[in-house]
């Protein structure tokens, strides 16, 4: 760990997200506000990770990171981008009925890849739209953000997404129409179904948000009452901009819980499951924790101690059902500041010290696996991935200032969608 | 009845025995009485069931059966593919045997001859219960041929005419024939003929993701074909709970199953010294080659040729006969049990719907088919078992529902065994103790099932069921362990 383990709590802290936030800048087009979904040559554009640099734009304006005006300027060549370039349905264009293609090209901002109009990308994106609008409350280049915000808002057609069901598709495609599955049981989509259901113009019907609650499971595990979803991440996406905290929908008020507690119940799961290893994994403790969705070794099968052992890519690990092939998102624990510091704090402190390779420029990899015997050391993700240091970035943010969440709820679209999904009391309340 | 006049000497080999137990090749139908109290039409798990328990309550049975005695379950069913999966899973142990510190040895080839001769063997073995011969110790009188309603009270088998005062349609149901271009052509099998194939295909396509497909997909695999699984949906299992699914999904992965998800057959044709199936997933077109494919889709009704018009029966080619709770059709005489009439088309649940309907129509019974408990399983490895409401059924009826949830990885018998994929987890009541459900991934979930069966059966709640004491070291130890995750979830109430 070296000289990160000299510092504070504190220090260290700003010190990571400062880090963290650096990727935001480093790997953007200047040009059109386009940041890479990884750090590795060649990577396309991820607009979920847009949606996460447009949202720590005012956390750098506020630790002094960048001027408000370069945040402004910066967050203005994003929405004009955005705002200018091709919604049609085209398999090159930028999106379509206000959505956006999983992955755009660095320069032309044109669809790589052949992917998936987007629903929960696009969520994520506009989440971080909204974002700036709530905080550049100024004339100028902000009035312009406000405007061109509203307007991208106003554009998605949330009910086209529904094509006709109760419960909104995971994409599109230009080839071959809706992805036929949609989302069953709990997982990160909340923040989707807020914005979706706020729209002024093409708004999700309220009994989407029910018939999905209607594939919840609400367990006891290990001695925790949480709604499950096994990856970690989808306990903490829709958590970086909204402040669930006090605000209960009808679920929630039935289980007399919220999804803050609901997250910090759920940490407490991972790491009794960390503790508990039950596959025998390298390093897993209460202080090594983090499956969720993540890079991973690669699809490969090895026979270790006598017994096969099945690895697996780029994919959603989860916990305790699984999958789970002894590989952890080295950021993950960090992330969770905001519910369980001193759970984040001990189990950061433990992977640096134990494991300081996984840190490279202050940065988190993505994904790692000491399991795996790749020179003594284990397996490591090769750079950086964007979702992962935006998401530290805004959740060490909330945990030091609320900022995000302060900015995010100002947002009366956001007021009107958490209403019209059941939420009430907390801040919420008139 | 079996007419065996000049048996030869010699040891007859299995298949004559089987036949002659479930279809006798020289048979000669009995006389006919003038009318039967009951008369049942198909002799498989539900017509059996209610045979047997009909005669045994002294009425008058007439039985009447087109093909063979026990229907799919016996000869093409649950007892040829239980039988092919335990040498599978022989077969998968050998090569984990390392793990256990057993010494490491080469699996030997497999004899897929032996294979299925053993299958035959326990068919014919099993065939036995149910036999024409005990059949009609009972005093049940068998009837061998297609029969049909001539009008609401008498049925024609051929010229010959059975009367009846209360009767009962059994037919089952076949599995569910497909609309995919080409595939006539280049041939097919189902679980129907799947157990007449002579020799392991080298290379095998399942169609259908549900409990037969992922049963034979991941048998077979581990027999040594190179298998690939096709299924129309973002899981295997629809009934099953995602996390369920998914853990199948992963350990045929492991077996080596190649896993086609979301992913639609839309032609076959034949392709060089094999089949080939056009599939799409998304907008992605590919072919999968292989040497036989087992198309496994799903099972419609018998419904066909019953003549169930001349007794005022109403029916669909896809729900089979309209039935009400008390399993009554529309012809207040006429009850139907099974495959041809129930949504869950498993052996217990004829079998159980079989006797209800003999107590309902016979006894002036009132039981309702709504309040029948059946647990269900697929037996794959992990196996998959189920009781009850699921959570989302429960939600839908706005019921306030926890789940209980161990993962056998925390239960010793299970760990010991090396056993330890899977989980219990038992669907409780909030604000009670009251079990609505449970469902069961492990080794053995079929065996641990029942557990829960009679626990809900018996109107157990989990506080009581956390004071019955079970052997130690179990895998049922995960369903005590569930109901002391409940006991300590309670809060404690102080001193006095």
């Amino acid at each position: 760990m070296g000289e990160l383990a000299q510092l504070s709590d504190d220090a260290l802290i700003e010190r990571l997200q400062r880090a963290a936030f650096t990727y935001l800048t480093q790997y953007a087009n200047p040009e059109n506000g386009l940041v890479a979904d990884t750090s590795r040559s060649g990577s396309p554009c991820s607009i979920a990770v847009v949606g996460f640099a447009l949202s720590c734009y005012p956390a750098a304006v506020e630790n002094g990171w960048l001027s408000r005006a370069d945040a402004a300027s910066r967050t203005l060549r994003t929405l004009r981008f955005f705002s200018q370039s091709s919604q049609a349905n085209r398999p090159d264009a930028t999106g379509y009925k206000g959505f956006y293609y999983h992955f755009l090209d660095m320069q032309t901002g044109q669809r790589v890849w052949q992917c998936e109009l987007s629903l929960v990308d696009t969520a994520l994106l506009i989440a971080g739209i909204i974002t700036a609008a709530s905080y550049f409350e100024g004339g100028g280049d902000e009035a312009e953000i406000r405007a061109l915000a509203d307007a991208l808002y106003r554009r998605v057609d949330w009910h086209w997404a529904q094509y006709g069901t109760q419960t909104v598709s995971q994409g599109w495609k230009p080839e071959c129409g809706f992805l036929h599955y949609g989302w069953e049981g709990y997982n990160e989509a909340t923040i989707l179904y807020v914005l979706g259901l706020g729209s002024p113009t093409f708004p999700l019907t309220p009994s989407g948000y029910e018939s999905w609650g209607l594939t919840y499971q609400w367990e006891n595990l290990v001695d925790n009452d949480v709604l499950y979803s096994g990856p970690l991440f989808t306990h903490l996406f829709s958590h970086a901009w909204i402040d669930f905290r006090g605000i209960r929908d009808a679920f929630m008020r039935e289980k007399r819980s919220d999804y803050f507690e609901n997250t910090k119940g759920t940490i407490a799961v991972h790491r009794e499951y960390g503790e508990r290893n039950p596959n025998d994994f390298k390093g897993y403790s209460r202080n090594f924790w983090g499956v969720t969705a993540g890079d991973g070794p690669s699809e490969q099968e090895l026979r270790l101690d006598g017994r096969d052992q099945r690895f697996f890519g780029y994919m959603s690990r989860g916990v305790p059902y699984g999958p789970d092939d002894g590989t952890i998102a080295p950021w993950a624990m960090l992330a969770t500041l905001p519910f369980d510091a001193d759970a984040a704090l001990a189990g950061t402190r433990h992977l640096l010290e134990a494991y300081p390779q996984v840190c490279i420029e202050d940065r988190f990899s993505s994904g790692f696996n000491p399991t795996l015997p790749m020179d003594g050391k284990g397996w490591l993700s090769e750079g950086w991935y964007g979702l992962d240091q935006g998401l530290l970035v805004m959740m060490i943010e909330n945990h030091r200032s609320g900022l995000i969440w302060e900015v995010f709820r100002k947002s009366p679209y956001v007021q009107a969608g958490l209403r019209r999904a059941g939420f009430e009391g907390g801040w919420l309340q008139p | 009845m079996i007419e065996s006049p000049s048996a030869p000497k010699a040891k007859p080999n299995n298949e004559d025995v089987f036949l002659q137990r479930v279809r006798p090749v020289i048979w000669r139908n009995p006389v006919p009485r003038s009318v039967y109290d009951f008369a049942i039409l198909g002799a498989g798990p539900a017509g059996i069931a209610a045979a047997e328990s009909a005669a045994r309550l002294g009425f008058t049975v007439a039985l009447i059966e087109k093909n063979r005695i026990g229907g799919n379950s016996l000869n093409s069913g649950s007892v040829p593919s239980k039988a092919i999966i335990k040498t599978a899973r022989i077969y998968s142990t050998l090569r984990e045997a390392e793990a256990f510190g057993a010494p490491v040895l080469s699996a030997p080839p497999l004899d897929f001859d032996k294979v299925m001769k053993r299958m035959r063997w326990i068919r014919t073995r099993i065939s036995q219960h149910h036999s024409v011969d005990k059949l009609a110790a009972l005093g049940v009188d068998v009837f061998f041929g297609a029969a049909r309603f001539e009008n609401a009270d008498t049925f024609l088998i051929g010229h010959t005419k059975l009367r009846f005062k209360k009767a009962l349609v059994a037919t089952g149901a076949r599995p569910k024939s497909p609309d995919i271009p080409g595939l006539d052509d280049i041939g097919y099998r189902t679980s129907a003929t799947i157990f007449e194939m002579n020799e392991l295909p080298r290379r095998l396509a399942v169609i259908g993701g549900g409990p037969i497909g992922c049963e034979m997909a991941q048998a077979f695999c581990r027999l040594g074909s190179h298998v690939t699984i096709v299924q129309n949906d973002s899981k295997f299992l629809p009934r099953e709970e995602r996390d369920a699914a998914e853990i199948l999904s992963r350990s045929m992965a492991r077996d080596g199953v190649e896993i086609r998800l979301n992913t639609t057959v839309v032609g076959a044709h034949a392709a060089k010294d094999s089949k080939a199936l056009e599939t799409i997933n998304n907008d992605i077109q590919s072919d999968i080659e292989a040497d036989e494919i087992l198309l496994s889709i799903g099972r419609v009704p018998n419904v066909e040729e019953l003549g169930l018009h001349m007794a005022g029966i109403t029916f669909d080619h896809e729900q089979g006969l309209k039935i009400d709770d008390f399993l009554r059709t529309t012809n207040s005489n006429v009850y139907a049990a099974g495959d041809v009439c129930m949504a869950l088309k498993f052996t217990n649940a004829a079998q159980a719907t079989g006797r209800m309907a003999v107590r309902n129509a016979l006894s002036s019974g009132q039981e309702r088919q709504s309040q029948l408990k059946i647990p269900w399983c697929t037996y794959c490895d992990p196996e998959i078992a189920h009781v009850g409401l699921h959570v989302w059924e429960a939600r839908q009826q706005s019921i306030p529902i926890k789940s209980f949830t161990v993962m056998m990885h925390d239960v010793d018998r299970a760990i010991t065994d090396g056993l330890d994929a899977g989980f219990v987890k038992i669907h409780v009541e909030e604000g009670t103790d009251k079990i609505l459900g449970a469902t069961i991934v492990a080794s053995r979930a079929s065996e641990l099932i029942n557990e829960m069966s009679v626990i809900m059966s018996a109107g157990i709640g989990m506080d009581e069921l956390a004071n019955v004491a079970h052997t130690y070291p179990a895998e049922s130890g995960a369903i005590l362990l569930a109901a002391f995750a409940y006991v300590r979830d309670q809060p404690i109430s102080g001193k006095e």
